[in-house]
């Protein structure tokens, strides 16, 4: 089989000349770097004044991490490495969990971007015969233009359709019967609901692949998403400290995310220790940016966890590939003294067939005691109406969690539709649980 | 065998005038209607003029809705003929699920519906003692 690919110079690059190249763009970054008042600083006190002073990949472990709150801090320009005359886009943060952070793009920054999304669509298996809906947000959010310019790139015919409008949507991928299209898993599940209200059926639609992203979403959900649509569907990471999507995507082999090395260097370290951890150990993922002048990142600590997947892909590519996105370090819940994960829990409801496609975790305080209670839609096509069958379903899902995370929470059924879904991130966990 | 239509709906408000338009606007009549409540969600019983085109209406519209069969039994609306249903029932040991009933023609006819392990069995068993066992058709023109 013809491994589709887009640059192979750079895809197929042995790693010996890949690790050179890092070295390469390393230094360039540092040098960019040095431009911005926060990095001078920053710098200046483990003595670099100098890119030359890199001499091998290693030496970057003797630099400093950068935090959330050193971008905060720096808001709104001391991350800014060009003129403004050079700036020829900013994206910023939304900003709801805190002050908001800024990236700044130069032309080739944009150039370079675009170059790493087209990778990952025609990795993926898109071509320019494709018909790409863009259902995630234009604007600041980085999804929608990251996808976008690089779908123009490979020559896609774009349907720049942005989030939300879920009836306006099914018209346009019936309309102009679209074969690709990107979104959040929790909206592709959405609109897997909204199906049968808007009188569509399956067959009336094109679809043949889904790009997934701007969420971390479990395994389970990917097949329940494939299953249900009949398409495949890939995995898409990226943050918009490192531009947005882009970062790392999924091959059509879908064994882990390869991540573009000559854009980006990960390390995964140990959040408590902050020591780099062996490969293939889950820990904290540290990236670098390689090409972007007007806000380089060094050591930037995204507090995503995931782990590197050994051995190569049988795609050829050289980049290294990582496993699925376990979710953010910050995104652990303590429930009753038990960390939990809410992509465990999600495991375990796409697992059951009889759960639908949206669900929201809520915690509360109960005099001293944590509760947890997870809210599932059912499944209207296997669910009987039979309230026997649906005592039993609420048991088996209680029963099913407890044994994975080894607390029982009260599981509520809803109707199908019925739970909010937002239509960029999906809410999943609601903590009224009052702080300390 | 007369059939009900379960469906599952969201305890909350709106829900269950959702399902009533979807009825109206297929024409469907509701002849009886029980709910049974389980905090977060309930379960609607109906026994309507078409069961089959209630519930493909419902499914279309996103709701979890399921056919099931009812044994439906006519009784005298007089004291004393519900007792001398269940006690056919009880003779020969067969457990009452969940039960509805109403009455059709007042001073004259009740309608008695249960849900029960074996429906076909008991039909058999109540029709042998001389009691009409309803099937959709007749439930409706009742």
């Amino acid at each position: 089989m013809k491994v589709p690919v887009w640059n192979p110079a750079v895809e197929f690059i042995e790693r010996e000349a890949l690790e050179a190249l890092q070295l390469a763009n390393l230094r360039k970054t540092v040098a960019w770097a040095l431009k911005a008042p926060f990095y001078q600083r920053k710098l200046a006190e483990v003595g670099l004044t100098h890119p030359g002073d890199l001499t091998s990949l290693r030496d970057l472990r003797d630099l400093p991490y950068t935090t959330k709150d050193d971008l905060r801090a720096a808001y709104p320009d001391g991350l800014l490495a060009v003129t403004l005359e050079q700036a020829l886009r900013l994206h910023t943060s939304s900003g709801t969990t805190g002050m908001p952070t800024v990236v700044y793009h130069s032309r080739q920054d944009l150039d370079c971007w675009t170059e790493l999304v087209a990778r990952c669509i025609i990795a993926a298996g898109a071509t320019a015969s494709d018909v790409f809906q863009n259902m995630t947000g234009y604007g600041m959010f980085t999804g929608g233009l990251g996808l976008h310019y690089g779908a123009e790139r490979v020559g896609m015919l774009v349907i720049p359709a942005s989030c939300g409008n879920t009836s306006r949507q099914l018209q346009l991928m019936r309309s102009f019967q679209t074969t690709v299209v990107h979104a959040t898993p929790s909206y592709l599940l959405h609109l897997h609901a909204a199906l049968a209200s808007e009188g569509i059926t399956r067959d009336q639609l094109a679809l043949r692949k889904a790009f997934i992203g701007a969420e971390p979403h479990s395994e389970q959900t990917r097949r329940k998403i494939e299953d249900l649509f009949g398409i495949d569907a890939y995995n898409s990471y990226g943050l918009s400290e490192m531009n947005g999507p882009g970062v790392a995507f999924e091959c059509v082999h879908k064994t882990g995310l390869h991540l573009w090395e000559d854009a980006y260097i990960l390390e995964i370290i140990d959040p408590d220790t902050l020591r780099p951890l062996p490969e293939g150990q889950t820990g904290e993922m540290v990236m670098t940016t390689l090409q972007r002048r007007a806000t380089p990142l060094l050591r930037y600590r995204t507090r995503d966890l995931s782990h590197w997947v050994s051995g190569n892909c049988p795609c050829g590519r050289t980049h290294r590939r990582l496993a699925r996105i376990k979710g953010r370090s910050d995104d652990m819940l303590i429930i009753g003294g038990v960390n939990v994960f809410p992509s465990q829990i999600e495991d375990v409801l796409m697992k059951i067939p009889e759960v639908g496609t949206n669900y929201l975790i809520q915690l509360e305080k109960r005099g001293s005691l944590d509760r947890l209670i997870v809210k599932t839609e059912i499944y209207a096509k296997l669910v009987a109406g039979d309230l026997h069958a649906l005592d039993d379903l609420r048991e088996r899902i209680a029963e099913s969690l407890r044994a994975a995370i080894l607390i029982k929470p009260a599981v509520e059924l809803h109707e199908p539709g019925s739970l909010p879904v937002s239509d960029g991130k999906a809410k999943r966990v609601v903590d009224l649980r009052p702080a300390f | 065998m007369a059939e009900q239509v379960s469906v599952f709906i969201g305890n909350k408000p709106g829900r269950l005038n959702a399902v009533t338009a979807i009825l109206r606007d297929c024409a469907i009549n509701i002849r009886a209607m029980t709910i049974a409540d389980h905090r977060d969600y309930g379960v609607a019983k109906l026994l309507v003029s078409d069961p089959q085109a209630a519930r493909l209406a419902l499914a279309d519209q996103g709701f979890a809705a399921a056919l099931q069969p009812v044994l439906a039994v006519a009784i005298e609306d007089r004291p004393g003929s519900l007792h001398d249903l269940l006690e056919i029932l009880s003779e020969h040991q067969i457990n009452v699920l969940d039960a509805y009933g109403f009455v059709s023609q007042p001073h004259r006819w009740a309608v008695w519906c249960m849900e029960v392990a074996d429906p076909v069995k008991a039909a058999g068993l109540v029709a042998a003692r001389g009691l009409r066992v309803l099937n959709d058709n007749e439930l409706y023109r009742m």
